[in-house]
Protein backbone atom coordinates (compact mmCIF):
# COMPACT_ATOMS: atom_id res chain seq x y z
CA UNK A 1 0.00 0.00 0.00
CA UNK A 2 1.34 3.42 -0.89
CA UNK A 3 0.11 6.62 0.75
CA UNK A 4 -3.65 6.99 0.72
CA UNK A 5 -5.28 9.93 -1.00
CA UNK A 6 -7.25 12.24 1.32
CA UNK A 7 -10.56 11.02 -0.07
CA UNK A 8 -9.89 7.54 1.32
CA UNK A 9 -8.99 8.56 4.86
CA UNK A 10 -11.49 7.98 7.67
CA UNK A 11 -12.67 10.67 10.05
CA UNK A 12 -11.16 10.72 13.53
CA UNK A 13 -7.95 9.00 12.56
CA UNK A 14 -9.59 5.58 12.55
CA UNK A 15 -7.64 2.86 10.77
CA UNK A 16 -10.11 0.19 9.69
CA UNK A 17 -7.68 -2.29 8.23
CA UNK A 18 -6.11 -4.09 11.20
CA UNK A 19 -2.45 -4.95 10.88
CA UNK A 20 -1.90 -3.03 7.63
CA UNK A 21 1.59 -2.01 8.79
CA UNK A 22 2.56 -5.41 7.39
CA UNK A 23 2.58 -3.74 3.98
CA UNK A 24 5.11 -1.18 5.12
CA UNK A 25 8.60 -2.49 4.47
CA UNK A 26 11.27 -1.61 7.00
CA UNK A 27 13.91 -3.92 5.53
CA UNK A 28 15.79 -1.11 3.82
CA UNK A 29 16.86 0.34 7.19
CA UNK A 30 19.53 -2.25 7.78
CA UNK A 31 23.25 -2.55 7.13
CA UNK A 32 23.63 -6.12 8.31
CA UNK A 33 21.32 -9.00 7.59
CA UNK A 34 21.17 -12.41 9.29
CA UNK A 35 22.12 -15.28 7.02
CA UNK A 36 20.27 -18.50 7.83
CA UNK A 37 22.41 -21.63 7.94
CA UNK A 38 19.81 -24.36 8.00
CA UNK A 39 22.15 -27.24 8.88
CA UNK A 40 23.02 -25.64 12.23
CA UNK A 41 19.42 -24.85 13.17
CA UNK A 42 17.86 -26.79 16.04
CA UNK A 43 14.43 -25.12 15.58
CA UNK A 44 14.35 -23.93 19.18
CA UNK A 45 12.33 -20.81 18.24
CA UNK A 46 14.52 -18.48 20.34
CA UNK A 47 15.12 -16.19 17.35
CA UNK A 48 11.39 -16.11 16.72
CA UNK A 49 10.38 -15.24 20.30
CA UNK A 50 13.05 -12.53 20.65
CA UNK A 51 12.54 -10.87 17.25
CA UNK A 52 11.04 -7.38 17.72
CA UNK A 53 9.78 -7.22 14.15
CA UNK A 54 8.21 -10.62 13.63
CA UNK A 55 10.74 -11.10 10.84
CA UNK A 56 11.40 -14.80 11.47
CA UNK A 57 9.37 -17.03 9.17
CA UNK A 58 8.16 -20.18 10.88
CA UNK A 59 6.08 -23.08 9.65
CA UNK A 60 3.52 -24.14 12.26
CA UNK A 61 1.60 -26.64 10.16
CA UNK A 62 3.21 -29.58 11.96
CA UNK A 63 3.17 -30.30 15.71
CA UNK A 64 6.66 -28.86 16.07
CA UNK A 65 7.28 -25.38 14.62
CA UNK A 66 10.03 -25.20 12.01
CA UNK A 67 12.26 -22.18 11.37
CA UNK A 68 12.14 -21.19 7.71
CA UNK A 69 14.35 -18.11 7.42
CA UNK A 70 14.14 -14.34 7.51
CA UNK A 71 11.29 -12.15 6.26
CA UNK A 72 13.38 -9.79 4.20
CA UNK A 73 10.94 -6.91 4.04
CA UNK A 74 10.70 -6.44 7.80
CA UNK A 75 14.10 -7.40 9.24
CA UNK A 76 15.87 -4.26 10.51
CA UNK A 77 19.14 -6.12 11.04
CA UNK A 78 19.41 -5.57 14.82
CA UNK A 79 21.20 -8.90 15.30
CA UNK A 80 19.28 -10.07 18.39
CA UNK A 81 18.45 -13.39 16.66
CA UNK A 82 22.08 -14.14 15.80
CA UNK A 83 23.17 -13.12 19.31
CA UNK A 84 20.60 -15.26 21.11
CA UNK A 85 20.92 -18.31 18.81
CA UNK A 86 21.78 -21.21 21.19
CA UNK A 87 24.01 -23.14 18.72
CA UNK A 88 26.12 -19.95 18.51
CA UNK A 89 27.45 -20.76 21.99
CA UNK A 90 29.04 -23.88 20.48
CA UNK A 91 30.41 -21.88 17.57
CA UNK A 92 27.87 -23.28 15.09
CA UNK A 93 25.39 -20.44 14.82
CA UNK A 94 22.38 -20.91 12.58
CA UNK A 95 22.16 -17.16 12.06
CA UNK A 96 25.20 -15.13 11.08
CA UNK A 97 25.14 -11.38 10.54
CA UNK A 98 26.61 -10.40 7.19
CA UNK A 99 26.99 -6.97 5.63
CA UNK A 100 24.35 -6.46 3.00
CA UNK A 101 25.82 -5.21 -0.25
CA UNK A 102 24.02 -4.69 -3.48
CA UNK B 1 -0.50 -24.34 32.43
CA UNK B 2 3.08 -24.85 31.43
CA UNK B 3 4.16 -22.44 28.73
CA UNK B 4 6.59 -23.50 26.03
CA UNK B 5 7.69 -22.09 22.70
CA UNK B 6 6.06 -24.90 20.71
CA UNK B 7 2.61 -23.94 21.94
CA UNK B 8 3.33 -20.20 21.82
CA UNK B 9 4.43 -20.51 18.19
CA UNK B 10 0.99 -21.83 17.30
CA UNK B 11 -0.71 -18.76 18.74
CA UNK B 12 -1.70 -15.98 16.41
CA UNK B 13 0.81 -13.17 16.12
CA UNK B 14 -1.11 -9.97 16.74
CA UNK B 15 1.57 -7.35 16.26
CA UNK B 16 2.75 -7.42 12.66
CA UNK B 17 6.16 -6.43 11.39
CA UNK B 18 6.42 -3.14 9.56
CA UNK B 19 6.00 -1.02 12.69
CA UNK B 20 8.61 1.69 12.97
CA UNK B 21 10.34 0.77 16.23
CA UNK B 22 14.12 1.19 16.20
CA UNK B 23 16.23 -1.80 15.25
CA UNK B 24 16.72 -3.97 18.32
CA UNK B 25 13.76 -2.47 20.21
CA UNK B 26 12.88 -4.87 23.00
CA UNK B 27 9.63 -2.97 23.57
CA UNK B 28 8.10 -4.16 20.32
CA UNK B 29 9.17 -7.62 21.39
CA UNK B 30 7.40 -7.18 24.74
CA UNK B 31 4.17 -6.30 22.92
CA UNK B 32 4.51 -9.29 20.59
CA UNK B 33 5.03 -11.65 23.53
CA UNK B 34 2.17 -10.02 25.45
CA UNK B 35 -0.26 -10.42 22.56
CA UNK B 36 0.79 -14.02 21.84
CA UNK B 37 -0.58 -14.90 25.27
CA UNK B 38 -3.49 -12.45 25.40
CA UNK B 39 -5.01 -13.62 22.12
CA UNK B 40 -7.27 -11.91 19.58
CA UNK B 41 -10.20 -11.12 21.89
CA UNK B 42 -8.38 -8.21 23.42
CA UNK B 43 -8.92 -4.47 23.56
CA UNK B 44 -5.67 -2.55 23.89
CA UNK B 45 -5.37 1.06 24.95
CA UNK B 46 -2.03 2.76 24.99
CA UNK B 47 -0.64 5.95 26.47
CA UNK B 48 1.43 8.19 24.24
CA UNK B 49 4.93 6.82 24.11
CA UNK B 50 7.35 4.89 21.96
CA UNK B 51 5.12 1.89 21.45
CA UNK B 52 2.03 3.92 20.63
CA UNK B 53 3.91 6.06 18.14
CA UNK B 54 5.80 3.32 16.33
CA UNK B 55 2.92 0.87 16.01
CA UNK B 56 0.25 3.28 14.81
CA UNK B 57 1.76 5.75 12.38
CA UNK B 58 -1.23 6.92 10.39
CA UNK B 59 -2.55 5.42 8.09
CA UNK B 60 -0.90 2.20 9.26
CA UNK B 61 -1.44 0.08 12.34
CA UNK B 62 0.62 -2.90 13.39
CA UNK B 63 -2.15 -4.11 15.70
CA UNK B 64 -4.47 -6.89 14.63
CA UNK B 65 -6.70 -6.26 17.66
CA UNK B 66 -8.75 -3.22 18.62
CA UNK B 67 -6.43 -0.42 19.61
CA UNK B 68 -7.24 2.91 21.20
CA UNK B 69 -4.99 5.84 21.79
CA UNK B 70 -6.32 8.85 23.65
CA UNK B 71 -3.65 10.82 25.50
CA UNK B 72 -0.47 10.57 27.52
CA UNK B 73 -1.97 10.59 30.99
CA UNK B 74 -5.10 8.50 30.68
CA UNK B 75 -4.62 5.09 29.10
CA UNK B 76 -5.80 3.45 32.35
CA UNK B 77 -8.85 5.74 32.48
CA UNK B 78 -9.70 5.05 28.82
CA UNK B 79 -9.46 1.28 29.17
CA UNK B 80 -11.37 1.27 32.46
CA UNK B 81 -14.15 3.16 30.63
CA UNK B 82 -14.19 0.62 27.82
CA UNK B 83 -14.35 -2.19 30.36
CA UNK B 84 -17.26 -0.54 32.16
CA UNK B 85 -19.12 0.00 28.88
CA UNK B 86 -18.60 -3.64 28.02
CA UNK B 87 -20.02 -4.76 31.37
CA UNK B 88 -23.02 -2.45 30.99
CA UNK B 89 -23.80 -3.66 27.46
CA UNK B 90 -23.41 -7.26 28.53
CA UNK B 91 -25.82 -6.76 31.43
CA UNK B 92 -28.43 -5.26 29.11
CA UNK B 93 -27.87 -8.00 26.54
CA UNK B 94 -26.95 -5.49 23.86
CA UNK B 95 -23.65 -6.96 22.72
CA UNK B 96 -23.74 -7.61 18.96
CA UNK B 97 -21.44 -10.63 19.24
CA UNK B 98 -21.13 -12.80 22.34
CA UNK B 99 -17.57 -13.53 23.34
CA UNK B 100 -16.52 -15.86 26.10
CA UNK B 101 -14.09 -13.38 27.56
CA UNK B 102 -12.63 -10.11 26.43
CA UNK B 103 -9.30 -8.98 27.81
CA UNK B 104 -8.76 -5.29 28.50
CA UNK B 105 -5.15 -4.23 28.44
CA UNK B 106 -3.79 -0.74 29.01
CA UNK B 107 -0.20 -0.09 28.04
CA UNK B 108 2.07 2.73 29.08
CA UNK B 109 5.76 3.51 29.06
CA UNK B 110 7.52 4.51 32.21
CA UNK B 111 6.80 8.19 31.51
CA UNK B 112 3.11 7.52 31.00
CA UNK B 113 2.97 5.26 34.05
CA UNK B 114 5.47 6.36 36.70
CA UNK B 115 4.92 10.09 36.15
CA UNK B 116 2.18 11.41 33.91
CA UNK B 117 -0.39 8.61 34.06
CA UNK B 118 0.03 7.71 37.72
CA UNK B 119 -3.20 9.23 38.99
CA UNK B 120 -5.42 7.67 36.31
CA UNK B 121 -3.68 4.33 36.87
CA UNK B 122 -4.16 4.62 40.61
CA UNK B 123 -7.84 5.45 40.12
CA UNK B 124 -8.48 2.57 37.74
CA UNK B 125 -6.75 0.09 40.04
CA UNK B 126 -8.63 1.35 43.11
CA UNK B 127 -12.01 1.13 41.34
CA UNK B 128 -11.32 -2.54 40.68
CA UNK B 129 -11.85 -2.73 36.93
CA UNK B 130 -11.23 -6.10 35.35
CA UNK B 131 -8.22 -4.99 33.37
CA UNK B 132 -4.48 -5.46 33.05
CA UNK B 133 -2.05 -2.55 33.01
CA UNK B 134 1.32 -3.25 31.40
CA UNK B 135 4.16 -0.80 31.90
CA UNK B 136 7.16 -1.14 29.59
CA UNK B 137 9.88 0.51 31.57
CA UNK B 138 12.80 1.82 29.51
CA UNK B 139 13.80 4.16 32.31
CA UNK B 140 13.43 7.54 30.57
CA UNK B 141 11.27 9.40 28.06
CA UNK B 142 12.87 7.72 25.04
CA UNK B 143 10.27 8.79 22.50
CA UNK B 144 10.86 12.52 22.97
CA UNK B 145 14.63 12.39 23.30
CA UNK B 146 15.74 10.59 26.46
CA UNK B 147 14.59 12.95 29.20
CA UNK B 148 14.79 11.73 32.79
CA UNK B 149 11.71 10.13 34.32
CA UNK B 150 10.75 8.78 37.72
CA UNK B 151 12.07 5.43 36.56
CA UNK B 152 15.58 6.58 35.60
CA UNK B 153 18.15 4.98 37.91
CA UNK B 154 20.78 6.85 39.89
CA UNK B 155 23.66 8.20 37.84
CA UNK B 156 22.16 7.55 34.40
CA UNK B 157 22.90 10.14 31.74
CA UNK B 158 19.78 11.64 30.16
CA UNK B 159 19.28 14.80 28.13
CA UNK B 160 17.72 16.63 31.08
CA UNK B 161 20.06 15.16 33.71
CA UNK B 162 23.28 15.04 31.73
CA UNK B 163 26.70 13.98 32.89
CA UNK B 164 29.26 16.75 32.68
CA UNK B 165 31.81 18.52 34.81
CA UNK B 166 29.34 19.65 37.48
CA UNK B 167 26.78 16.85 37.68
CA UNK B 168 27.06 13.14 37.06
CA UNK B 169 23.71 12.15 35.62
CA UNK B 170 20.51 11.70 37.58
CA UNK B 171 20.95 12.46 41.28
CA UNK B 172 17.99 10.53 42.62
CA UNK B 173 17.16 6.84 42.87
CA UNK B 174 14.33 5.40 40.83
CA UNK B 175 10.75 5.24 42.04
CA UNK B 176 9.54 1.78 43.04
CA UNK B 177 6.27 1.74 41.13
CA UNK B 178 5.69 -1.99 41.54
CA UNK B 179 5.52 -1.48 45.33
CA UNK B 180 3.12 1.44 44.85
CA UNK B 181 0.84 -0.89 42.88
CA UNK B 182 1.15 -3.57 45.57
CA UNK B 183 -0.02 -0.93 48.04
CA UNK B 184 -3.26 -0.62 46.05
CA UNK B 185 -4.12 -4.12 47.32
CA UNK B 186 -5.02 -5.38 43.86
CA UNK B 187 -5.18 -9.14 43.16
CA UNK B 188 -2.09 -9.38 40.95
CA UNK B 189 1.13 -7.40 40.60
CA UNK B 190 4.25 -8.69 38.89
CA UNK B 191 7.58 -7.69 37.48
CA UNK B 192 9.31 -9.38 34.54
CA UNK B 193 11.50 -8.88 31.45
CA UNK B 194 11.19 -9.92 27.77
CA UNK B 195 14.26 -12.19 28.06
CA UNK B 196 12.32 -14.42 30.46
CA UNK B 197 9.61 -15.27 27.92
CA UNK B 198 8.23 -18.15 29.94
CA UNK B 199 7.96 -15.97 33.01
CA UNK B 200 6.34 -13.18 30.97
CA UNK B 201 3.77 -15.47 29.34
CA UNK B 202 2.89 -17.12 32.66
CA UNK B 203 2.45 -13.76 34.36
CA UNK B 204 0.27 -12.36 31.57
CA UNK B 205 -1.85 -15.51 31.70
CA UNK B 206 -2.26 -15.19 35.47
CA UNK B 207 -2.96 -11.47 35.29
CA UNK B 208 -5.70 -11.93 32.70
CA UNK B 209 -7.24 -14.79 34.67
CA UNK B 210 -7.75 -12.84 37.91
CA UNK B 211 -11.06 -11.15 38.51
CA UNK B 212 -10.06 -7.55 39.02
CA UNK B 213 -7.19 -5.25 38.19
CA UNK B 214 -3.68 -6.52 37.54
CA UNK B 215 -0.40 -4.74 36.93
CA UNK B 216 2.78 -5.99 35.25
CA UNK B 217 5.97 -3.96 35.11
CA UNK B 218 8.33 -5.06 32.33
CA UNK B 219 11.92 -3.87 31.98
CA UNK B 220 12.70 -2.80 28.43
CA UNK B 221 16.36 -2.28 27.47
CA UNK B 222 16.47 0.57 24.94
CA UNK B 223 19.44 0.64 22.54
CA UNK B 224 18.96 4.34 21.82
CA UNK B 225 18.55 5.64 25.35
CA UNK B 226 20.84 3.22 27.15
CA UNK B 227 23.51 3.39 24.40
CA UNK B 228 24.34 -0.23 23.64
CA UNK B 229 24.70 -2.42 20.58
CA UNK B 230 21.29 -3.41 19.18
CA UNK B 231 22.10 -7.13 19.42
CA UNK B 232 22.52 -7.30 23.22
CA UNK B 233 19.16 -5.89 24.35
CA UNK B 234 17.83 -9.20 25.62
CA UNK B 235 21.15 -9.93 27.33
CA UNK B 236 20.87 -6.72 29.31
CA UNK B 237 17.37 -7.74 30.42
CA UNK B 238 18.84 -11.00 31.71
CA UNK B 239 21.73 -9.27 33.45
CA UNK B 240 19.41 -6.79 35.14
CA UNK B 241 17.74 -9.79 36.77
CA UNK B 242 21.01 -11.58 37.57
CA UNK B 243 22.35 -8.48 39.33
CA UNK B 244 19.13 -8.10 41.38
CA UNK B 245 18.51 -4.68 39.84
CA UNK B 246 15.21 -5.95 38.40
CA UNK B 247 14.04 -8.95 40.45
CA UNK B 248 11.43 -11.24 38.94
CA UNK B 249 8.61 -11.44 41.43
CA UNK B 250 4.85 -11.52 41.69
CA UNK B 251 2.38 -10.54 44.40
CA UNK B 252 -0.85 -12.49 44.48
CA UNK B 253 -3.41 -11.07 46.92
CA UNK B 254 -0.64 -9.50 48.96
CA UNK B 255 1.55 -12.62 49.08
CA UNK B 256 5.01 -12.08 47.60
CA UNK B 257 6.78 -14.71 45.54
CA UNK B 258 10.27 -14.16 44.16
CA UNK B 259 10.40 -16.19 40.94
CA UNK B 260 14.14 -16.19 40.46
CA UNK B 261 16.83 -15.89 43.11
CA UNK B 262 20.27 -15.59 41.51
CA UNK B 263 22.61 -18.00 43.32
CA UNK B 264 25.56 -15.70 42.89
CA UNK B 265 24.32 -12.21 41.97
CA UNK B 266 26.61 -10.38 39.55
CA UNK B 267 27.85 -6.95 40.65
CA UNK B 268 25.86 -4.01 39.24
CA UNK B 269 28.98 -2.81 37.41
CA UNK B 270 28.84 -5.82 35.04
CA UNK B 271 25.42 -4.67 33.86
CA UNK B 272 26.27 -0.97 33.93
CA UNK B 273 29.55 -1.02 32.01
CA UNK B 274 27.78 -2.27 28.87
CA UNK B 275 25.61 0.84 28.73
CA UNK B 276 26.77 4.22 27.47
CA UNK B 277 24.44 6.05 29.86
CA UNK B 278 26.61 4.92 32.80
CA UNK B 279 29.98 5.48 31.07
CA UNK B 280 30.86 8.55 33.14
CA UNK B 281 30.45 6.59 36.38
CA UNK B 282 33.56 4.58 35.53
CA UNK B 283 35.75 7.69 35.45
CA UNK B 284 38.02 8.28 38.45
CA UNK B 285 36.26 10.18 41.22
CA UNK B 286 32.85 8.63 40.61
CA UNK B 287 33.40 5.41 42.52
CA UNK B 288 31.03 6.55 45.25
CA UNK B 289 28.14 6.61 42.74
CA UNK B 290 28.79 3.02 41.67
CA UNK B 291 28.91 2.08 45.32
CA UNK B 292 25.68 3.95 46.04
CA UNK B 293 23.88 2.14 43.18
CA UNK B 294 25.07 -1.21 44.47
CA UNK B 295 24.04 -0.40 48.04
CA UNK B 296 20.61 0.71 46.93
CA UNK B 297 20.05 -2.47 44.88
CA UNK B 298 21.26 -4.65 47.77
CA UNK B 299 18.88 -2.90 50.15
CA UNK B 300 15.92 -3.31 47.78
CA UNK B 301 16.73 -7.00 47.32
CA UNK B 302 16.97 -7.56 51.07
CA UNK B 303 13.67 -5.78 51.53
CA UNK B 304 12.02 -7.97 48.87
CA UNK B 305 13.27 -11.18 50.50
CA UNK B 306 11.95 -10.00 53.87
CA UNK B 307 8.59 -9.19 52.31
CA UNK B 308 8.43 -12.66 50.78
CA UNK B 309 9.31 -14.22 54.11
CA UNK B 310 6.83 -12.19 56.12
CA UNK B 311 3.88 -12.61 53.75
CA UNK B 312 4.40 -16.36 53.42
CA UNK B 313 4.85 -17.03 57.12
Amino acid sequence: MSFLPNSQLHTGGIIREAGNAFDYKTGDWRTFVPEFIEDNCIHCMFCWIYCPDDAIAIDTSGPKPVMKGIIDGHCKGCGICAHECPPAKKGKSALVMVREEK
Amino acid sequence: MAVNLKTLAHNENLLTGGHRACAGCTGANILRQLMLTAGPDTVVGSATGCMEVVTTIFPYTAWKTSFIHSAFENSAATVSGVETAYRALKKRGELPVEREKINFIAIGGDGGTYDIGLQSLSGAMERGHNMLYVCYDNEAYMNTGIQRSGATPLGAHTSTAPAGTVKQGKEQNRKDLTSIMVAHNIPYVAQTTPYHWRDLATKVEKALAVDGPAFINILMPCPVGWHFDTAIGQDLAREAVESNFWPLFEVEDGVYKVNHKPKDPTPMTVWMEKQGRFKHLFRPGNEHLLEASQQWVDLQWKRLLRLEESTNG
